[in-house]
């Protein structure tokens, strides 16, 4: 990223919000509601690996809060023990944006699935993206509906064989990641739901950067769309798939080359970018990733068709851009600093006459 | 109060007890603007008033031609008057659109004040007309005053270097100095009112100022004006007033409940006409602690509305018909989360985009059923522009007392309407408390939090917002346990809960319904609910004034019903509805008291009419109609 002051925010995504120095566990965020999905979920993965992120950004646990929509996803809040919203279809992002614009004391987080947040809330989705609020949205991406029993979602595969698409599925699917980051995102992250580590890292920046942060979640349902990320989490096929990324570094991926680094590169391809052997391309052919390169992240979010050929993990874009709820709130602060309020004179108006006894 | 002019030397002067003047133009023409300053300086001189702007959804209908036509008409009065008046004593017409879509409403004898510069051959085959009606004789039975507006516009400006059509632009604030001149109107504030609205193109606020004192002087130098009029100043009750629309009056009522209550207030909203005002006004007062946010869609203003309540804040969301329908799941979520809400629904013409810009009020069984399961919430609606500030108010110490989304049920009419209204001292206007909860409260003794635990008396469930220690809960739009609030498919906890909502609300103790029954023995009761009172009101006096007996009651919270309404329906022989909507309230009446209460509708996109009432009532009282 650049050095240059360019009169970014420099403000973190929890800065405003009470911290505590009691060590806090995993323990503490969870609530006492038996966890009701089915076996097999990767929900499981992905509440385990929040209730075990959470005490470690050293908030108060009270000035947490979890927003969620409808879907099996949206049962998140309730296996918490934080302030939580189970709220309706598609809405989560709207409700946590008035949350997040009046409470600056909170740290916000919406929890969504494809159906929930690409279907019935995209609107709201890319409303967040745009006015980049402080929320954090985990979009738990199983492209299935579960809750309602196995319809196809925006992010199902053409021709995919469902309950509601006996014939196969002809809708085109979103590709989450271009969606944010064409919706002006300033954080786009994504992780898998087995990957403790990767998904904790991402959770980690978003949890840092102040404004909204997209992080996906490839998550398997093991009831009606079973072992849809399989190929990502088998040694032989994910070495060869998973392209992990990180800021300043050269994108390198698969087996281990006599370099150390991955056996295969990606590299400029006219406007896109293609994945190369490394050693067939010169070292300054390859491309080291940037999460300040709008143009790049897009590019990368498309290396290949949704098919799970190739796909990125870690962080596409991360860049300070001025909050909707900080600048909102700044004009606000402001008017208070310059007027006092006088109801009565408000009432009055400029103009009034008296009627006497 | 300001200086009015005296009697001009060539003039007679003739006192009124009560005008009605409407002002009609094209889109263009700047007739509300007219308007609103003609009431201004009405409401300035001390007059009683009553206005109603009817104007097109179009911003710019295509110019002189009859969809186009926009009109102002104010009703003053030297005594307490109820409506905008049926028809104009004096009507000014500034093309010839706006004569024919308005001469009809002009009773024989009224005055009738034309810009003749625009009856050119164009404009008057535009709108039909074979023949001039200002020279085939078809306005013999008015008193026409031929005025060539533009054209004196023009010579007033001859100075100002501006060209033709930018001065021809002021011949609206020439058309409002004559009738200033003619009803003896204070004018310092227009010209105050014109240099601000013009503060960055003083040019073209000296113009407007030069037309209004050319209008003025038009009508004191030329002897073509044989008569001014006088209307006293009205005895209305002692205070301190201000002229105010029900749009502005409802976003003071907002402020106020947010200074009231302690809370900030958060507004999400989406643009629509034609509660639009109210955002645009709210947006002002951030010194008050006011947000307001300008959604992506309806959903998202009363979603965020309702995330800033559960975060503490006072949620409100403004919408008309249409936006209704969309936050309808939300709207039910709240009722269901049980936090405090307001949704304030400024009713237009429906179904569908129907109407934008007329009023009905054709939501109250939408707003009473409009939701999927049991999701009872209380509604009231204001009676005139004046009433929205009480209204917003009450609607607001209700929300937060009862832990409840709250609508409020205004209309076109009410909104865009003004009147005076005694302004009420800030500082005595009762506290609202929000009575947050800050302790843990099981009665187990496990020192937890039951978000559902309810108070003996309101029914209310505790308001315990993010940041409060150890109150940490999860509630959703699934069924909870009754106390606890955790999710809950158990079947009776269902029905208990199912019914402790209803419970709630309809133990929401409303003031008595009252009865004006002036005898105490009429045998027809007229019951009206938002903006029919005025109408309803007036009809009733112009009866009684006929020495004829008729009692009416007004509305104003229609959900829960007063308590002592089914007592007072039963009272009366014949109870009569009038409503702008196809029976909607006297449905509610008939399924609640099994009355049988008649309803006579009507969903023009106009009020009443003080004169159509009457005539119904007196129907009723002849034995007409029964």
């Amino acid at each position: 990223m650049t050095a240059l002051d360019l009169g970014l925010p420099t403000a973190g995504g929890l800065d405003g919000v009470p911290t505590t120095s009691e060590k806090q566990t995993a323990k503490d965020f969870t609530s006492d509601q038996e966890v009701r999905w089915c076996p097999g979920c990767g929900d499981y993965a992905v509440l385990a690996a929040v209730r075990q992120f959470l005490p470690s950004l050293g908030i108060k646990r009270e000035n947490t809060v979890f927003v969620s929509g409808i879907g099996c996803s949206s049962r998140f809040p309730y296996y918490l023990n934080t302030y939580g919203m189970h709220s309706i279809h598609g809405r989560a992002p709207a409700i946590a944006t008035g949350l997040a614009v009046t409470r600056p004391d909170l740290s916000v987080w919406v929890v969504t699935g494809d159906g929930d947040a690409l279907s019935i809330g995209g609107n709201h989705l890319i409303h967040a993206l745009r006015r980049n609020i402080n929320l954090k949205i985990l979009l738990f991406n199983n492209r299935i509906y579960g809750l309602t029993k196995g319809q196809y979602s925006p992010t199902s595969e053409e021709g995919k064989i469902t309950k509601s698409t006996p014939f196969g599925s002809v809708d085109h699917p979103f590709n989450p990641v271009s969606l944010a980051l064409g919706a002006e995102a300033t954080f786009v992250g994504r992780a898998i739901d087995s990957d403790r580590k990767g998904l904790t890292a991402v959770l980690e920046a978003a949890a840092a950067h102040r404004g909204t942060a997209l992080v996906e979640i490839f998550q398997d349902c093991p009831i009606f769309n079973d072992g849809s990320f399989d190929v990502l989490r088998k040694p032989d096929t994910a070495a060869e798939r998973l392209v992990p990324i990180v800021h300043g570094q050269p994108i390198r991926f698969g087996p281990t080359g006599d370099d150390g680094l991955g056996a295969y590169a990606v590299v400029r391809e006219g406007f896109g970018l293609r994945v190369a052997k490394a050693i067939e391309v010169d070292e300054s052919e390859i491309v080291v990733h940037d999460g300040a390169d709008h143009n790049l992240a897009f590019a990368l979010s498309r290396l290949s068709d949704q098919d799970l050929t190739h796909t990125i993990t870690g962080i596409f874009r991360n860049v300070a851009r001025s909050t909707y709820d900080d600048a909102a709130r700044a004009q606000v602060q402001h008017e208070r600093e310059v007027r006092t309020p006088d109801l009565q004179a408000l009432l009055n108006g400029r103009d009034t006459w008296t009627v006497a006894g | 109060m300001t200086s009015t002019d005296a009697a001009t030397d060539h003039s007679r002067v003739v006192e009124k007890d009560r005008v009605v003047i409407r002002f009609a133009g094209d889109s263009g023409d700047g007739m509300q603007l007219t308007g609103d300053r003609f009431t201004s300086e009405t409401a300035a001189f001390g007059n009683d008033l009553s206005t109603l702007p009817n104007f097109p959804a179009e911003i710019r209908a295509p110019a002189g031609t009859l969809p186009g036509v926009s009109s102002f008409q104010l009703h003053f009065a030297n005594y307490d008057i109820l409506t905008p008046g049926d028809r104009p004593d004096v009507l000014v017409a500034m093309n010839p659109a706006a004569l024919k879509a308005n001469i009809a409403d002009l009773p024989a004898g009224g005055v009738l004040i034309v810009n003749t510069d625009e009856f050119t051959k164009r404009a008057l085959t535009k709108v039909d007309y074979q023949t001039n009606p200002l020279e085939d004789g078809s306005l013999e039975q008015f008193s026409v005053f031929p005025v060539a507006m533009a054209t004196l516009t023009r010579g007033a400006l001859a100075d100002t270097g501006l060209s033709k059509k930018d001065a021809e632009r002021s011949k609206n604030m020439f058309a409002l100095g004559l009738l200033s001149w003619m009803y003896h109107r204070p004018h310092e504030a227009t010209e105050r009112f014109l240099r601000e609205k013009f503060a960055r193109r003083p040019d073209i606020a000296e113009a407007n100022i030069l037309a209004f004192r050319a209008g003025h002087a038009y009508g004191e130098t030329t002897e073509a004006f044989a008569v001014t009029y006088e209307v006293a100043p009205a005895p209305l009750p002692v205070g301190t007033y201000r002229q105010i629309t029900g749009n502005t009056a409802l976003a003071y009522g907002i402020v106020a409940a947010g200074q009231v209550s302690g809370l900030p207030v958060f507004l999400g909203s989406y643009p629509i006409t034609p509660a639009s005002d109210i955002l645009h006004e709210l947006s002002k007062h951030k010194a008050f602690n006011v947000t307001t946010f300008q959604a992506e869609d309806e959903i998202a203003g009363v979603g965020s509305a309702l995330g800033a309540a559960f975060g503490g804040s006072l949620g409100v969301t403004t919408t008309s018909g249409p936006g209704i329908s969309l936050k309808s799941e939300t709207i039910g979520l709240a009722v269901s989360l049980e936090l405090p809400l307001l949704v304030i629904d400024v009713q237009r013409g429906g179904p569908s985009t129907g109407l934008p810009t007329k009023t009905e009020q054709a939501d109250l069984l939408q707003a009473m059923f409009g939701r999927n399961g049991e999701a009872p919430l209380p509604i009231i609606a204001p009676r005139s522009p004046a009433d929205c500030f009480a209204v917003a108010l009450e609607a607001a110490r209700i929300a937060v007392t009862y832990r409840t989304p709250v609508l409020v049920l205004s209309d076109g009419s009410v909104a865009n309407g003004s009147e005076p209204w005694r302004v009420p001292d800030a500082a005595t206007l009762p506290r609202i408390e929000p009575g947050f909860a800050t302790e843990p409260n099981a009665p187990d003794g496990s020192g937890t939090f039951w978000p559902y635990l309810r108070d003996d008396d309101t029914l209310a469930r505790p308001w315990a917002t993010p940041g409060t220690p150890g109150l940490e809960h999860r509630i959703g739009g699934l069924e909870k346990a009754d106390g606890r609030g955790v999710i809950s498919y158990e079947p009776d906890n269902h029905d208990r809960m199912v019914r402790l909502r209803a419970a709630k609300i309809a133990g929401i103790p409303v003031p008595d319904v009252e009865v004006d029954d002036p005898t105490g023995d009429a045998t027809l009761l007229v019951v009206g609910w938002g903006s029919t009172y005025g109408p309803i009101g007036a009809g009733a006096r112009r009866v009684r004034a006929l020495g004829k007996r008729v009692a009416t009651a007004h509305l104003r919270h229609l959900n829960p019903l007063p308590e002592n309404l089914g007592e007072v329906l039963a009272r009366y022989d014949t109870v009569l509805v009038p409503e702008m909507n196809l029976g909607q309230l006297s449905l509610l009446l008939r399924a609640h008291y099994l009355v049988d209460a008649k309803s006579y509708t009507k969903v023009s996109g106009l009020p009443f009419k003080a004169e159509e009432l009457q005539d119904l009532f007196l129907d009723y009282l002849s034995g007409v109609l029964v």
